[in-house]
């Protein structure tokens, strides 16, 4: 299979070319000396550390008492994006973003999409992701998923192009953004002279927007609203990010058992007594959020906090019910939702899906096992998948009957080539696959800062991105024209 | 009336209180937030295992120090016996080991993970309180202590303990210092720094206390007589002199008072001079100061104890003191000390 190296432009018969944007950074690489940049990883490494930079993984604990505290591989080799393709980039997650928003509001409300025919009511109603206690309930703004993170790849077209794919989109509580964060600080920290070589465009302002995006859809009612990060606590994998974005906003970080709920308003604890709280940034999985509602045995929650939601006495980033329009069965339809919503073209390709509930795509994906990769519709993790060409001919029979028994299931996409960018490795610098997070805001208007996580597969021919399957970073540039 | 926000009903502790005199040159009508309890709770902590870090090694250094000096093994065995009361550990340390020697006290107490008290122990609790409120701390104060942690595990297991205990000591300090010097240097002084700042000086009054009570204990002659036990003046000077060594209080004890070291000037120092900053009336000082920055309306009563506490020791002598018997002036004053936590625990920290 052929890859789109960020980096190169590789033909069969000539030298490797280095791309036009990437063609300083490389002059510079090739100046240094492999100690120095062998030492400079150390000192990331040891930065980190002290930092504090760390996801926790569960079950497991190390001798040198750092506990159960990991850190995430960080790769020097940034990940360039020229301005011209971030550009286009940025208007197609707007559009993207805006028009799922507005799936959300009509699908709790009058759902005339549905109505119209444009998506099956089937697999939207019979979700489990769907939220019949959001019905009718009216969200500031209009604005259902306020942060959202769209997993982005670049697959590689037979003429040697590159086409940029949405693969997921994160519409409940996406993470990573203080990764994107960390590592421009550490790039700045490691390498200031490429930031005189390079006109790079910065990030360390998303925690402003952010917070600005956050006041913006607080209760009508309220002047000075009064912000919070809920965290599920100290142990979750992500607590680093919810203490580094609720101390860099200068908002307080708060844990479920901090907050309560009196006549439908909520309040934290303070050594002064209750005090109100107009807008929360979750970290909470909705089915936690409210035992009254939601999972009974949650300690992560606050009692009655949908009565005070109901009530429009608090905004919650994200509104609850928001995993309706990220869901696998759902993600097809998106193309069609920006058609149907604000009768444009989308910017922005999703990965060719065949919907198996369908008859047509169910024959083709039947006649295909073996090239696609098949998804159960709610899955997710990697769990109930099937990838056609990297499956024995026992283990495509399986899925073939599982697949015929359920069909609805089921998607099916053809096996995507991500694209691969230089990477530091054992034996050097090689090549490995990337994908890419871009953070949208949604508040008055839809914000982002350029770029978002790069996120790399460290095992060679590794597809898998996740921190937690050998997964590390990289610091992201967009190029400022 | 809760539909209203309730900061608009706060009272306004500027002019209540004497607040106004610690933010001298701000203005009066800036209020500042108020903050979570389990916050305040966290960084009380964060603070007090940090102070109860420095001075375990503090105490162990003297004992080590003392013990270098030509003794008899049994007064060796007793200075490491009393450390392990004074902190109320010798059961704790019976049934883990045989038999109390300086090797098996120090590891108890530095490097034991199953000894609440351990410097180990207290340098994680002090990481671990920091690392849950991390977005209330600076950068620079997070980083101390996560450092202080991480280093420390290095340390330990390159096996500074055992190459030179003095040193490792020393370096505790050092971080302690840091830590101290950091918060001061770069935190907020709002009520967060407040609480930090109770539990740091809650913790040292304790500290102190129980320093001066066993050593007292140690020299077991009456120690208003002439002094003299069997080893006699040199022995007494020793021990005195190292006693205000662990606290850093030799050098103050020359400016102070120009004399010989005397047993009684050595619990004066300790006890009675604000000017001393880990004597017991500068650490009361200090809560109370501290306490009335945060006071809150159920916190009326154990701002009136501490103020009391203070007033106690601000206006006592210490001949009177020692009339009436140290060892049971200073048991009375760590359970008023120990009151004091309850109470702010009550009225800040865990409110209902």
């Amino acid at each position: 299979m052929r890859f789109f190296d960020e980096m190169h432009v590789s033909s069969a018969h000539a030298e490797k070319q280095v791309r036009d944007h990437y063609r300083t950074y490389e002059r510079w690489l090739g100046r240094q000396p492999g100690e120095l940049m062998a030492s400079r990883r150390e000192e990331a490494e040891m930065i980190f550390r002290r930092v504090g930079i760390t996801f926790a993984v569960y079950g497991d604990k190390d001798e040198d008492g750092s506990g159960t505290e990991r850190l995430i591989p960080f790769d020097l080799i940034p990940r360039i994006i020229p301005s011209h393709e971030w550009k286009e980039m940025e208007k197609g997650l707007k559009q993207r973003v805006t028009a799922l928003n507005m799936f959300l509001q009509d699908v709790y409300h009058d759902q005339e999409i549905l109505k119209a025919g444009v998506i099956p009511a089937e697999p939207v109603l019979n979700n489990a992701q769907f939220r019949k206690e959001m019905m009718g309930l009216n969200v500031p703004g209009g604005i259902y998923s306020i942060i959202a993170g769209i997993d982005i790849v670049r697959a590689c077209n037979p003429d040697g192009s590159g086409t940029y794919y949405v693969l997921e989109d994160n519409l409940r509580v996406p993470s990573g953004v203080s990764y994107m964060l960390e590592n421009r600080k550490m790039t700045m920290r490691l390498f200031p002279e490429l930031f005189a070589e390079h006109r790079i465009a910065p990030v360390a302002h998303y925690p402003d927007l952010l917070l600005d995006t956050l006041r913006a859809l607080a209760p009508a009612s309220v002047n000075e609203p009064t912000s919070v990060v809920l965290t599920p606590g100290m142990h979750n994998s992500a607590y680093f990010e919810h203490a580094f974005l609720a101390q860099q906003m200068g908002i307080e970080l708060v844990e479920g058992k901090d907050l309560f709920v009196r006549d439908d308003f909520v309040y934290m604890r303070t050594t002064r007594g209750p005090q109100r709280v107009d807008v929360i940034y979750r970290r909470v999985d909705d089915d936690f959020m409210d035992p009254e509602v939601f999972r009974k045995d949650s300690t992560l929650g606050v009692a009655g906090l949908l009565r005070a939601y109901r009530a429009g006495n608090v905004t919650l980033a994200n509104a609850f019910g928001t995993g309706i329009a990220d869901d696998k069965s759902i993600y097809p339809y998106v193309p069609k939702m920006i058609e149907f919503y604000l009768g444009e073209k989308p910017i922005l390709q999703n990965v060719p899906t065949h919907i198996c509930r369908e008859p047509d795509a169910l024959k083709y994906t039947l006649d295909h096992l073996g090239e696609l990769v098949v998804k159960e519709v709610h899955g997710a993790g990697g769990y109930g998948m099937l990838v056609g060409p990297a499956s024995t001919k026992a283990q495509i029979e399986d899925f073939r009957k599982a697949l015929l028994a359920n069909p609805s299931n089921y998607i099916a996409q053809p096996t995507l080539s991500l694209s691969t960018c230089p990477t530091f490795v054992e034996s050097g610098i090689a090549p490995r696959h990337i994908d890419l997070r871009p953070f949208v805001l949604s508040g008055k208007t839809v914000q982002m800062v350029p770029g978002g996580l790069t996120r790399v597969a460290l095992k060679e021919g590794s597809l898998v991105v996740n921190s937690s399957q050998g997964g590390g970073t990289k610091d992201t540039w967009v190029l400022e024209s | 009336m809760l539909n209203e926000r309730i900061e608009d009903h706060l009272p306004t502790r500027l002019i209540e209180t004497e607040t106004g005199a610690l933010r001298a040159g701000g203005a009066a009508h800036l209020e500042t937030k108020p903050m979570l309890s389990r916050t305040a709770d966290h960084l009380f902590w964060m603070a007090r295992y940090m102070e109860r870090a420095e001075n375990t090694a503090r105490l162990l250094d003297v004992n080590y120090q003392t013990s270098l000096l030509p003794q008899s093994s049994e007064a060796t065995l007793q200075g490491w016996e009393g450390l392990l009361g004074i902190s109320e550990l010798t059961r704790e340390y019976l049934s883990q080991y045989d038999e109390v020697n300086a090797r098996d006290v120090m590891t108890f107490m530095v490097t034991d993970a199953n000894n609440p008290s351990s410097i180990l122990s207290c340098l994680r609790a002090a990481r671990e309180n920091a690392r849950a409120v991390r977005g209330a701390l600076t950068t620079e104060v997070w980083e101390t202590t996560n450092q202080t942690w991480l280093e420390f595990n290095r340390l330990v297991k390159s096996g500074a303990l055992a190459k030179d205990p003095a040193e490792l000591f020393e370096w505790v300090k050092f971080r302690s210092h840091l830590s101290r010097g950091v918060t001061l240097g770069t935190m907020l002084q709002d009520e967060a720094f407040h609480f930090q700042r109770i539990g740091t000086f809650l913790e040292r009054a304790d500290n102190t206390a129980r320093l001066l009570d066993v050593k007292f204990h140690a020299r077991n002659t009456e120690f208003f007589g002439s002094g003299a036990g069997n080893e006699g003046k040199e022995v007494d000077f020793y021990h005195w002199s190292a006693v205000l060594r662990s606290v850093s209080a030799f050098e103050v004890y020359r400016k102070v008072y120009r004399d010989v070291i005397r047993p009684e000037k050595v619990a004066e120092l300790l006890i009675l001079r604000a000017e001393m900053p880990r004597s017991l009336v500068h650490c009361m000082d200090e809560v109370v100061k501290n306490l009335r920055a945060v006071a809150n309306d159920h916190s009326h009563e154990t701002l009136r104890r501490a103020g009391r506490l203070r007033a106690d020791l601000q206006f006592s002598r210490i001949d009177e003191i020692v009339a009436t018997g140290l060892h049971a002036y200073l048991t009375q004053f760590l359970d008023r000390v120990g009151d004091l936590g309850y109470g702010i625990s009550r009225d800040f920290l865990m409110p209902d």
